[in-house]
């Protein structure tokens, strides 16, 4: 292979250096969307672009990198993204999110808590949470300046108005250390309470929309609301069929064309560290002693 | 909400003019859009704008209302300069105590959010966080612009023109400004639409003692709704006084001209 005629992780070192000013500019300014020179890479945008130039900017030969799509280590984007940094930067991968020093996501975060040291690097698709109500970008920049976001309730008024309840499923929007509103990517709402105070430092990147953002450790995030209609964390009201595990976000799955559905964890690592651990879900059998 | 509204109330509670215009001119480029404009408005008082096309009204509202920054002369709101106030404070003047009620409601309105959405951005740009208050306010002033309030949950695109008009109108009051900016509000709408606008123009006007700078082409509008009258000519005022006294009885020979243009029916 031409491993070789790459430099570590990809990035050459100019372009690596121009992304971590980015990065540490957006965490001096938590939930600020830092302009940056986003370069073309292998793979087309939508597939995780952003995610993939702020990883190549935190990576070290040291690090341990894992990588999840919707949660799970073993679907496309996650396997290639997972493996494309293994052969550029050769860092150890892995699946348990215990084990990792960086994480790259793709629209959900990890169950297991994550601890201090971690990074967790989100992909973003439109890193605007004002764009489908406002489309000038000169227009959205004046409001965030100007802390300007009534429009932000307005959205959440008409899902009201629609459909009876706060429908925003993703992307729910949020408002950073009381300042900035900010567009947490299309990670489920249920994973919005643990934006706020994790431990972990948080970074976003969009590379179409050129976009880096970022929430140090233990920054305070809140979900938009209405007094009378609050924010609630919704899962699907089942357990996992394969674990058991009541807490976890759930994804469904269509078993046969009767029908017949099944939901499992979302993030396969917490699932199988359940699984391994003994517990059982509807339907896993038990193991034979 | 009700912190940010008295915040700038409790200023206002003085005597005087409600607004104070010295000097204003705005140029673009080398060409005049309007030069010199001096006035003061009073609470309560409605004060007309008219002229033909291209005569700077519409650039002399907009300086006014913070759309266009002036090149020079200043604008003394409840004692404080527009011109030269930061652009966060005119902003929450804007959504506060001024309304800017346009030509065209597509300008004025989200076309894309429900009428209730509409009239509630602006109580929600200054903070009311409870929806079924919202709604509550919402209702309330479809009712008062004489739209079903069962309509609330429909698009501006599902409305008549006349009714576009009105919600706009709704949207903007809905804050309780004390100042009202209207460019030509009955434009394009036929004319029994025009007269009940204008009929529920000056019922809202006279309940809520708004003072209202309005700017139309059309005298008729000026004669109903407008206390004083501003003539303009290539971006300078050439005659002012009593909406009566300039329409019966006017001294400058474009205003003559002007008024003589009326068609009678």
């Amino acid at each position: 292979m031409t491993d070789q005629a790459y430099n570590f992780a990809y990035l050459d070192e100019q372009t690596k250096r121009m992304i971590r000013r980015a990065i540490l500019k957006g965490i001096a300014v938590p939930g600020y969307q830092v302009p940056f020179a986003s370069r073309e890479m292998p793979m087309p945008y939508g597939w995780g672009t952003g995610g993939v130039q702020v990883t190549a900017a935190c990576l070290t030969p040291e690090d341990v990198l894992k990588v999840i799509d919707q949660g799970a280590d073993d679907t496309t984007n996650a396997v290639s993204i997972r493996a494309f940094f293994a052969r550029t930067a050769g860092v150890a991968t892995t699946e348990a999110t215990a084990q990792a020093s960086v994480i790259q996501t793709r629209h959900r975060i990890p169950e297991a808590p994550l601890t201090e040291g971690q990074i967790l690097v989100y992909q973003v698709p439109i890193p605007e949470p004002l764009r489908f109500l406002e489309p000038r970008e000169s227009e959205t920049r004046r409001m965030h300046a100007l802390e300007d976001y009534g429009l932000m309730h307005v959205k959440l008024y008409e899902d009201i108005a629609r459909h009876g309840e706060i429908a925003t499923a993703y992307a729910y929007p949020v408002k950073v250390e009381g300042r900035y509103v900010m567009d947490p990517s299309p990670i489920p709402k249920f994973d919005n309470p643990k934006l706020g105070g994790m431990a972990a430092i948080q970074l976003f990147g969009a590379g179409r929309e050129q976009r880096i953002y970022a929430l140090p450790p233990y920054t305070r995030v809140v979900s938009l609301d209405f007094e009378d209609h609050p924010f609630v964390a919704s899962k699907a009201d089942h357990a996992c069929d394969l674990c058991g595990s009541e807490v976890s976000y759930l994804d469904e799955v269509i078993t046969d064309d009767r029908g017949s559905r099944m939901f499992c964890c979302s993030d396969t690592d917490y699932c199988a560290g359940r699984r391994d651990a003994g517990h059982r879900g509807r339907l896993s059998p038990e193991e034979v002693a | 909400m009700e912190g940010a509204l008295s915040i700038l109330s409790k200023e206002k509670q003085q005597d005087g003019p409600l607004l104070r215009v010295e000097g204003l001119s705005k140029f673009y480029g080398g060409r005049i859009g309007c030069a010199d404009v001096s006035f003061d408005l009073w609470p309560g008082e409605v004060l007309g704008i008219v002229g033909e096309s291209g005569s700077g009204k519409s650039t002399l509202l907009s300086c006014l209302a913070g759309h266009l920054s002036p090149d020079r002369g200043e604008v003394i709101y409840a004692g404080r300069d527009t011109v030269t106030m930061p652009e966060p404070e005119r902003r929450m003047l804007g959504r506060t105590d001024w309304a800017f009620v346009h030509q065209n409601p597509r300008d004025g309105l989200r076309m894309g959010v429900s009428a209730g959405g509409n009239v509630g951005e602006r109580l929600m740009a200054v903070g009311a966080r409870n929806y079924g208050a919202i709604r509550e306010t919402a209702s309330d002033w479809l009712g008062r612009v004489e739209i079903s309030p069962g309509r609330i949950d429909d698009r501006p695109r599902q409305f008549s023109g006349g009714m576009q008009q009105r919600l706009q109108i709704a949207r903007n009051l809905v804050t309780g400004p004390k100042l009202v900016f209207m460019d030509e509000p009955t434009g394009g709408l036929d004319v029994s639409v025009q007269a009940r606008l204008l009929d529920l123009l000056r019922g809202l006007v006279r309940d809520m003692g708004l003072a209202v700078i309005i700017v139309t082409h059309d005298l008729a509008v000026a004669r109903l709704l407008a206390h004083r009258l501003m003539v303009m000519k290539d971006g300078r005022v050439i005659e002012a006084g009593l909406t009566d006294q300039v329409l019966d009885d006017p001294q400058a020979a474009y205003t003559q001209l002007l008024v003589s243009s009326v068609l009678q029916v």
